[in-house]
């Protein structure tokens, strides 16, 4: 491959980048007040995808425990950002929250990751559930409360610390994907024993990438909580917020970098459209999408797509595995 | 009898009536799972269906529930049959490790979740619904018992001895147990392998619609109760062992009776205590009680 094409390749799409996050950074001076609080749903989708992608997408582990860490972070708000009498500015809980969630997910990573396969899924799965019912417990035994009120954030402002999140999450999988540890990870999900064999500390890298992943989780749930200024165990913990990171990046294709994202847009919109007026209706397409993905194009949107644009294009490749 | 004895059996039979429900639950997820590895995140989706049937047949053409386990087990089958036949054969044609198999198809039944219980919401409506049937007491040895609970917990131990019976006595049996030991091996040997695995989750459907149309003379029904039964069935089989049949017999018995003494001193508890189990169970012995 001629080196000259890849750079001029790779300043393309940093360009492209910055444009797109040029647009995002002005939107509210020339978007409308929707368009603000759409574009923040939708960010959301994203880190909550992306960060799932960041140690899923390589490690080949299914972790399910994204509502865990999204929840930390909803509750971590919800208790530093009262009503009534924070003390607290928004960012800072923002950055505990994301704390609190690496803190947790270091802890219940060093517990399971040893576990394989399937076993991993159905524990991390568990993992919202025992969250949950620990809460709804503690609410319904200790504190005599149900759910708790989070303190009114401005839109615009709920909207620069989403763009500073994705901004950093972007990053953050872009140097990870880059490097020497990004490597590590995915020869892991490779063959394990010949990752270990071949001088990777398989547990660190694995536990560091699952905090890491989580971190991104928190910060969002954290800011997430302040726009919808109610939530109990059920809002918080959601095993919905699990299986919606997986399905809109499968839907978007693992393949790319870009995949997930396309996948987590598409979805959020769609959701933010039909969920309000077909709530019933949006879920049905969803199941029916995510069955139809996974029987005729198991490399996702963005991989069908290349495809296409290939048998258009003529190109002398073929898409193979 | 002392008021202490009459307790310690209405635990008892508590225990047994719901052990004996989630018996049948995890055994058709062990099916499911053990023998044709698709770890069916819709198995309580079926459960919902089976409870919903009842419940219309029973409110709107007078039919009675007991009736109604002859007349939903045979669909349910062939609605299992079927989706094994298309959905979960062409899965494990295109995936190219078994590995990859699980995940995809543990993926597809997230997209069936999704499909069978917004179909039941755009039906039913999300409103709790309940009917009443055989809803009058039993008096044994002075503590009283709704005539249903001791319907349902025979129906339950019936249904799940004669499951025993079948995967021990039949050619059928044999060739599944032959499956889940090992599926390829089986084939080797003259099984019509897709065919059993078919008939598997067929099965295994089957006692997820059986387990709901028992369930539903006593519980409030909506279309969302299908997650935690699947979340339940799973907890079990992992307590009985991955694959294990009877593992998973013994351990819906075992969940049941924690469970309802949990929620005598608690109720509050009872999910939680699941939880608690299963996740210590992971951690220190992720093979299962019964696992080898």
């Amino acid at each position: 491959m001629d080196i000259s094409v890849f750079g001029s390749r790779k300043l393309w799409v940093a360009g492209l980048a910055l444009l797109i996050l040029v647009a995002l950074a002005t939107l509210p001076f020339y978007g409308s007040l929707y368009m603000t609080i759409l574009m923040t749903a939708i960010l959301m989708y994203i880190i909550i995808t992306v960060s799932w992608v960041i140690f899923s997408g390589p490690s080949g582990y299914l972790s399910l425990a994204s509502a865990a860490f999204f929840g930390i972070g909803i509750y971590a708000s919800a208790i530093l950002l009262p009503t009534t009498g924070a003390v607290l500015p928004v960012l800072v809980v923002v950055l505990i929250a994301g704390a609190l969630s690496f803190v947790v997910a270091v802890l219940v990573g060093f517990l399971t990751l040893r576990l394989r396969g399937i076993y991993f899924a159905i524990f991390t799965f568990g993992l919202v559930e025992l969250i949950k019912q620990f809460l709804l417990f503690w609410e319904f035994e200790v504190t005599h409360t149900r759910g708790r009120y989070v303190l009114l954030v401005d839109s615009r402002t709920i909207f620069y610390i989403m763009l500073g999140i994705f901004v950093a999450l972007i990053l953050t999988a872009y140097f990870i994907r880059n490097s020497k540890f990004g490597l590590a990870l995915r020869s892991i999900g490779e063959n394990e024993a010949a990752a270990a064999h071949s001088g990777v500390n398989v547990t660190m890298v694995k536990v560091i990438t699952f905090g890491i992943s989580a971190v991104f989780m928190g910060m969002a749930g954290a800011i997430m909580a302040t726009r919808w200024t109610y939530v109990d165990p059920y809002i918080a913990f959601n095993p919905f917020f699990s299986f919606m990171p997986v399905l809109m990046a499968v839907f978007g294709g693992l393949g790319q970098f870009y995949g997930p994202i396309v996948g987590a847009t598409i979805f959020a919109y769609l959701e933010e459209v039909l969920l309000t007026t077909f709530p019933y209706y949006y879920m049905l397409i969803f199941g029916c999408v995510l069955v139809a993905t996974m029987l005729f194009m198991p490399k996702g949107f963005t991989g069908l797509i290349q495809k296409g644009w290939k048998r258009v294009s003529g190109g002398q490749q073929h898409a193979n595995t | 009898m002392p008021e202490s004895v009459i307790t310690i059996l209405d635990l008892a039979i508590g225990g047994l009536l719901l052990g004996a429900i989630y018996a049948l639950i995890a055994m058709g997820l062990s099916l499911q799972y053990g023998v044709a590895r698709v770890l069916n995140i819709a198995h309580g989706e079926f459960i919902m269906i089976g409870a919903f049937a009842t419940y219309t047949l029973y409110t709107v053409f007078g039919i009675n529930p007991l009736l109604t386990l002859v007349i939903v087990g045979p669909i349910i089958f062939v609605i299992g049959f079927l989706l094994h036949r298309t959905m979960f054969r062409r899965l494990s044609i295109t995936a190219p490790t078994p590995d990859a198999y699980e995940a995809s198809s543990l993926l597809a039944t997230f997209g069936l979740l999704f499909i069978i219980q917004n179909l039941a919401l755009i039906g039913w409506g999300a409103t709790p619904r309940a009917y009443s049937y055989l809803n009058f007491g039993v008096n044994i040895g002075g503590a009283v018992f709704t005539a249903n609970r001791l319907v349902i917990l025979g129906f339950a131990v019936a249904i799940g001895v004669g499951f025993y019976l079948f995967l021990i006595r039949t050619r059928m049996g044999k060739a599944i147990r032959a499956a889940a030991q090992d599926a390829k091996t089986a084939g080797l040997m003259g099984v019509n392998i897709n065919l059993v695995l078919a008939i598997c989750f067929g099965l295994g459907a089957v006692l997820a619609a059986v387990a709901g149309t028992l369930m539903s003379m006593r519980i409030s029904l909506t279309p969302t109760i299908g997650l935690n039964y699947t979340v339940i069935s799973i907890i079990i089989i992992v307590l009985g062992g991955l694959g294990s049949i009877p593992g998973s017999f013994i351990g819906g018995f075992i969940l049941g009776i924690i469970g309802t003494v949990v929620t005598y001193y608690n109720p509050s508890l009872s999910l939680a205590a699941y939880y608690f189990i299963f996740v210590m169970l992971l951690l220190v012995r992720p093979k299962g009680i019964f696992g080898k």
